[in-house]
């Protein structure tokens, strides 16, 4: 089992990857976590279109190539976009990384089980053409990985597997609008704030 | 022939601004997805599904890019839920360019549910529509995407473009 639960690894990931770049927060419990953590303009919180993150990351990445791009993706949004890891492989973008934080479980509706724990989610990242893709199972593996991860050239794609939590949390919904979440991302994404 | 030529209708796209492409195919516009796969002044990124396009096409309105996703009506239930959660609720104007199997009934199995009901389906998720038609003067056609920008500009939320067999 491992010892890492979403707030500990995202802390991790935000630490390495810093402030200069834009993540796309999966909807559901990844959002909140993210957004009770550290709120800033940077953090596009996925209200909906669950599935879409690597999708919404990888027309960003194209767009504006020189800003580096961040999925804090989850395991039942990568099972429902899986067509999206072939797209984002066949357009190679070197801005792109995206990580899967696996705890096996849809938390926000109520921890009932995905099909994750029986599939090689880095794997199918592999095959799809991601010349990077690891699963980290640890603390001490994120750690000791993460350096490597983020002087990748993307795309590249990274499994953190960490621990279901009892919900619901004690953490507050984003309270931005959806129009402010994307004025102020838009603007971190183009340079222009 | 088509009352608009694709190179005259990927001008006057760009033209009014257009500048990434993204979909899904369908015969009805095999001729445009052609002259976008022969040109490399806009990218054309063929989706894995109609709703990966609206999210990647999601990703670059943000990024700077003014984008247009091609799809056959099939595509559109599919798309619903990207187009509600996350092109209108965030105000992301992207052009939907919607090609119209079943028109009136007639067509493949497949189609011909979609097909009649396709605009009231638009209607009802609130987003704005005109038919390019295949019996049109050209200058309709252009009225249409002059309609389809101001439309995207004022509102901040996808708008649709249906296209008969024939228009393009």
């Amino acid at each position: 089992m491992t010892d890492l639960v979403c707030k500990t690894a995202v802390e991790a990931l935000l630490e390495a990857f810093g402030p200069d770049c834009s993540y796309l927060c999966a909807n559901g419990y990844i959002s909140r976590e993210v957004y009770n953590l550290s709120d800033r303009p940077e953090h596009f919180y996925m209200l909906g279109s669950m599935g879409l993150g690597g999708s919404i990351a990888l027309g960003c990445a194209l767009a504006q190539p020189e800003r580096k791009i961040v999925v804090l993706d989850g395991d039942g949004n990568v099972l429902m976009g899986m067509g999206a890891l072939c797209l984002i492989a066949s357009q190679k973008p070197q801005n792109l990384w995206h990580v899967c934080l696996d705890n096996g479980v849809y938390a926000s509706t109520g921890n009932q089980p995905t099909v994750a724990p029986d599939v090689s989610i880095e794997g199918m990242a592999a095959a799809a053409g991601y010349p990077y893709a690891v699963d980290v199972d640890c603390a001490a593996a994120l750690q000791s990985t993460l350096p490597g991860f983020v002087a990748a050239a993307g795309p590249a794609f990274m499994r953190v597997r960490i621990a279901p939590e009892d919900h619901p949390r004690e953490f507050a919904r984003v309270h931005h609008t959806p129009p402010e979440i994307h004025a102020r991302f838009a603007a971190g994404l183009r340079g222009e704030s | 022939m088509p009352v608009t030529a694709p190179p005259e209708f990927l001008a006057a796209l760009r033209e009014r601004g257009f500048d990434f492409f993204t979909g899904v195919p369908c015969s009805l516009v095999k001729g445009l997805l052609a002259h976008l796969d022969e040109q490399d002044e806009v990218p054309y990124l063929p989706a894995t599904r109609e709703d990966v396009a609206l999210g990647v096409a999601g990703g670059a309105a943000m990024g700077g890019k003014q984008p247009v996703v091609i799809m056959q009506n099939s595509g559109l239930g599919v798309s619903i839920n990207a187009i509600i959660s996350l092109h209108q609720i965030y105000e992301i104007p992207t052009l939907l360019l919607i090609t119209w199997r079943g028109y009136e009934g007639v067509d493949a199995p497949e189609h011909i549910i979609m097909g009649p009901v396709m605009p009231e389906v638009l209607d009802l998720f609130a987003v704005p529509h005109q038919t390019l038609e295949h019996d049109a003067d050209p200058s309709a056609h252009l009225a249409a995407l002059d309609w389809a920008a101001r439309t995207l500009a004022e509102t901040k939320k996808p708008v649709a473009l249906l296209v008969r067999k024939g228009a393009l």
